[in-house]
């Protein structure tokens, strides 16, 4: 058996703190995916002139009732790359291969029998629920549109699912605009679970929901998952949630795969200066007793643009570490200790502050003269 | 920038040629008889073989796709158009010849256009000014009392038809109270004084009718501004009240307002039908409606033709503008 | 160059640059009177942060525009005291609170593409707020100043960006564009209301890093308004804990984020991931929600939702609004709780959950 090259190949991950085992073949299998949105001229005759690369040749695996975390900050792909797995987008290329089908060359007629098993929860609680329909439509849509059930064995329905996600069954007749934001996110999730996804598309589910909130509704989910052992994918740009509910997590930026691996990996053993930049940014509540200020990886400069990428690899205009051979040569996505556990660096290595001033301090001095 | 606009003229000029033939499809498949209405204008026997002459002569037999051509092509380099016998010349753009008084449509509508120009230009001037800040008034007196007498009496005026509020008031301020003198239109490069106030009674009523609706509509507008982020900042800011509400609430809350009034202009353009015949003015619109009842084709369908031309070059004058205001808007 | 508008505060004696005390904020709305902020009371130093922490309906940012005066004083009820500078806010003549705002209290806020006009340029709208209290002074005067305050918060080429509308700016750019504009007149105190939420960590980072930098520089007394409480551990020195528009816990940070004193900040830190704490322990929310504002629950705000209403003798919590006074710790670390030991209660709680 080879060892696993690229992130495709890898089919299971063990941690010590899941408890859930994989069981051999994935659900989901991603392999170079690719979404560019045309950019066209402003002239007379408009022409495409570029492309927006907003994914840009991803690669994972989602095994049958676990969770992958996908994170990065704004611009990285994150959100397109859900959406073209449920085919809100159409993939520019690539493969979405669920349960041994691949999704991507199908029309939307014929995706419908699919659109059972892949199912999205939105960001905002707000807008993303109709308000003109009751929360009973906004549930039993899903179920009337594929006639999961028979007409009247809808309501009971219904009315189980909005038990389930905690929310009284009696309020099935009441509008979206009568709940706070915690109950709608509550809505949106029994509305992806009607029809019992093998997958679930979580995009920032928690992020517009108040702090005490948030826990409430992560335990729920978490509780779903477990119960009808729904693969989920889980969009963030919040480490630390992520980290707590997904067992292996992939680090974006500008469009491609990063850092990939499973938990104690990522958290804990960081290779990729992106990843590394990333954890270090996040705000500390300990640093209360410390005082004063943390040491931060500072970044320089803007996340360059989605349309114009940096030539080789994409972080270089960023990176500490960046030398030569970043700009002309794109690093693969290549296993670096453990198994499973992937980076796409020249130079990937645990941080080390020693190099971090030292880089700094020869660019400062190079910048100075 | 440049290619928009070219590419908006183009589709700007297609409209105005699909509505061309839409106007001329009208009138050829609906029931019409020129030569007899030509022949009438001018005597009052007709037999049906002299009507027939001038059907003949006026192209009537020819297939529609002809007749079309060489109007078409009248446009741009003028015709002679005969009918009667008598050939008339008319030179471009040609418009057709008025059947009852012979002359070239575009001779006619340059000289009654004027009158409608300077109604629509005084009117606006009264209205949007008027409009715009009665409406962010009573958004800035939001919910008193203020604001609730200023939309209850716009409410007033505009439920009032308008045709009814301009005959009442030409009959109380003309005629039994004498205040305006006999509105008419009398060009202004003859004499200023006389155009103003024979205008001044008509630009007042269309002017008050219409800013109603101006008031309303800046009213949401601005109310929907002030409470806008933007505007908060301007106030902690520590910005003077003027300051706020003006350059930052208005400026914005403007925005729509503009481009409703760029349309609007361009229908008050098109004749302002009640407006000219109530007052007496000689304007387009009054013609239009003139031209109906005499069934005058050439005038019908070329007032329509100018109608459409200028609603057509407002959307694209207004769509321009608002990018030249809103600096996020990129027309592409 | 120009003189400042004559200064409204006076050098204040020996009391914090700013002091709440009592402040009250109602809202007559068509269901109802809403009870935004009830009893506040705070204090800030020159220098110092207050971190403000709370959620939404708590009254964090509806306590904090009373004190830039940013009500709309027809449709509100404010009572209470706010000094700053030695000077009464509250009843204050609306010219003379203008002449305070932008020049001695600034604020921020958390949507930047919103809260700059889209219609006028950067450079433009940081020279209006320079000569709103500067005005004799040229707008080439106030040009400058504008492209100088963008230079400071780290804009590269700040002359030509100055010439930018906002929303040619990044996201990270803008709020530095707005601290800019807040700063510009050298404000003693700069209300920040969750300036860093809409923004990448790593770009939050870096604004978190500019406040403090500039704080050092200028002196400026800060109030941090967030519900993040990680954010409130790197930036605050002191924080308040605001919930149903009271104050229920107010001290040191170092107090407070590590040994919390009321049951509603222990479940907030409680209730949130970290980066080090074990990922297979079931997170522990707080249930229910924040409550009504129209209808404030009797007695104690937080106790509908309060895991440790048993271990308060009686239907105390229910019936008695608990007061803030300070606990074992000592006269700095106040909480507003009828547990007569918060630290053990709460001590134990965290053990049972470890074990």
């Amino acid at each position: 058996m080879t060892p696993p090259e690229t992130a495709s190949d890898v089919s299971t991950s063990t941690d010590s703190g899941s408890s859930w085992s994989a069981n051999g073949k994935p659900l989901l299998e991603v392999k170079d995916l690719v979404k560019y949105f045309p950019v066209k001229s402003a002239g007379l005759i408009r022409r495409v002139v570029g492309h927006v690369q907003a994914v840009d040749g991803v690669s994972f695996t989602v095994n049958k009732g676990e969770s992958l975390g996908l994170v990065g900050e704004s611009g990285c792909g994150k959100t397109t790359t859900g959406r073209v797995l449920t085919k809100l987008y159409e993939p520019t290329s690539g493969s979405i291969v669920l349960d041994g089908t691949d999704l991507s060359p199908l029309s939307p007629k014929q995706m419908m029998p699919f659109r059972k098993d892949v199912q999205m929860i939105f960001q905002d609680p707000y807008t993303s629920l109709n308000p003109r329909h009751t929360v009973g439509a906004i549930v039993g849509t899903p179920l009337r549109v594929h006639s999961v059930v028979p007409r009247n064995k809808v309501l009971p329905r219904v009315q189980e699912l909005l038990e389930l996600v905690g929310l009284n069954p009696e309020h099935y007749n009441r509008y979206p605009n009568e709940f706070s934001g915690g109950q709608r996110q509550r809505i949106g999730i029994a509305r992806a679970l009607a029809l019992q996804p093998k997958l679930m598309i979580a995009d920032e589910p928690v992020s517009a929901l108040d702090v005490s909130i948030q826990a409430q509704v992560i335990n729920l989910l978490e509780d779903l998952q477990k119960e009808f052992e729904i693969a989920v994918l889980f969009i963030a740009h919040d480490l630390a949630v992520v980290r707590h509910f997904c067992p292996k997590v992939a680090v974006m930026y500008l469009g491609k795969i990063v850092e990939i691996g499973d938990r104690e990996s990522i958290y804990g053993n960081a290779h990729h200066p992106y990843t590394q930049a990333l954890l270090s940014a996040i705000p500390d509540v300990r640093q209360a007793q410390v005082g004063g200020r943390r040491e931060r990886i500072q970044l320089e400069g803007d996340v360059p643009s989605p349309i114009n990428p940096p030539s080789g690899c994409r972080f270089r205009t960023r990176c500490w570490k960046a030398q030569e051979i970043c700009a002309t040569q794109e690093p693969p996505l290549l296993q670096i200790g453990k198994e499973g556990h992937l980076a796409a660096c020249h130079f990937a290595e645990p941080y080390d502050s020693a190099i971090h001033d030292a880089a700094k301090a020869q660019r400062e001095a190079a910048q100075a003269s | 920038m440049f290619g928009y606009i070219v590419r908006r003229l183009i589709a700007a000029f297609m409209v105005i040629v699909a509505t061309s033939i839409i106007v001329f499809a009208l009138f050829f498949y609906g029931p019409s008889n020129p030569g007899q209405v030509v022949c009438m204008a001018t005597s009052p026997q007709c037999p049906a073989e002299r009507v027939h002459d001038y059907n003949e002569s006026l192209g009537y037999y020819d297939p529609v796709t002809q007749q079309y051509a060489v109007w078409a092509k009248g446009l741009f380099t003028g015709r002679d158009i005969e009918f009667g016998g008598s050939t008339y010349p008319c030179p471009a753009p040609c418009l057709g010849i008025s059947y009852y008084t012979r002359q070239p449509v575009t001779e006619l509508m340059k000289e009654r256009f004027p009158a409608t120009l300077s109604l629509a230009v005084g009117a606006t001037m009264i209205f949007f000014p008027l409009g715009v800040v009665l409406g962010s008034l009573a958004a800035r007196k939001r919910g008193t009392a203020t604001d609730r007498l200023l939309v209850g009496s716009s409410l007033v005026i505009y439920s009032i038809p308008y045709y009814l509020l301009a005959l009442l008031s030409y009959l109380y301020l003309v005629i039994i109270w004498g205040v305006f003198p006999q509105p008419e239109y009398n060009p202004i490069t003859q004499n200023p004084w006389l155009w103003f106030t024979g205008l001044i009674l008509p630009w007042l009523v269309l002017g008050l009718a219409t800013s109603t609706s101006y008031a309303r509509f800046s009213r949401g507008s601005m109310v929907e501004s002030l409470n806008e982020d933007y505007v908060r900042t301007a106030k902690a800011k520590g910005l003077a009240q003027r300051t706020v509400v003006i350059r930052h609430g208005l400026r914005a809350a403007i925005v729509p307002v503009i481009t409703i009034l760029g349309l609007d202009f361009a229908t008050l353009l098109a004749g302002t039908v009640f407006t000219e015949y109530i007052f007496g003015i000689q304007g387009i619109g009054r013609q239009a409606l003139d031209s109906i009842q005499d069934q005058n084709f050439p005038v019908i369908s070329a007032t329509v033709l100018i109608a459409a031309s200028f609603v057509v070059i407002a959307n694209l004058v207004v769509d321009i503008l608002y990018s030249v205001i809103d600096p996020r808007v990129r027309l592409t | 160059m120009s003189s400042p508008v004559e200064d409204v505060t006076r050098p204040a004696s020996n009391e914090p640059f700013l002091v709440v005390d009592d402040l009250t904020v109602k809202f007559p709305t068509a269901d109802g009177l809403v009870h935004a902020v009830t009893g506040l009371s705070y204090s800030v130093e020159m220098g110092k942060t207050l971190g403000i922490v709370g959620e939404s309906g708590s009254g964090k940012s509806v306590s904090s525009m009373a004190v830039v005066g940013l009500h709309d004083a027809k449709r509100t009820h404010i009572s209470g005291s706010i000094r700053v500078g030695g000077t009464e806010i509250i009843g204050l003549s609306e010219q003379r609170m203008r002449r305070l705002r932008g020049n001695e209290v600034a604020m921020i806020f958390q949507d930047a593409l919103a809260a700059l006009h889209p219609f006028y340029r950067v450079g433009n709208q940081l020279a209006e707020a320079y000569l709103a209290h500067h005005p004799n002074a040229s707008k080439r005067e106030a040009n400058e100043k504008g492209i100088a305050m963008l230079d400071r918060v780290g804009i590269p080429q700040p002359d030509q960006r100055a010439r930018d509308y906002p929303h040619q700016f990044s996201g990270g750019m803008r709020q530095r564009a707005m601290i800019a504009m807040a700063l510009i007149n050298d404000p003693k105190l700069l209300f920040a209301d969750e300036p860093t939420t809409a923004l990448d960590v790593t770009v939050q980072a870096q604004i978190l890093d500019l406040l403090q930098d500039l704080q050092r520089d200028f002196g400026s007394a800060i109030v941090f308004i967030t519900h993040d409480l990680g954010v409130i551990a790197e930036m605050a020195d002191d924080v308040l804990v605001m919930y149903g528009g009271r104050a229920v816990e107010l001290g040191s940070c170092s107090a407070v984020m590590s040994k919390p004193q009321m049951p509603y900040t222990w479940g907030l830190l409680e209730s949130i991931p970290e980066l080090e704490s074990d990922p297979g322990a079931r997170l522990l929310p707080i249930p229910g929600t924040p409550p009504s504002l129209l209808h404030p629950p009797t007695g104690c705000p937080f106790h509908p939702r309060c895991r440790f209403t048993g271990d308060v003798p009686g239907d105390l919590c229910e019936r008695e609004l608990p007061d803030l006074v300070p606990g074992v710790e000592g006269a700095a670390h106040l909480r507003r709780c009828h547990l007569r030991n918060p630290a053990e209660t709460l001590d134990n709680a965290a053990n049972k959950r470890e074990v």
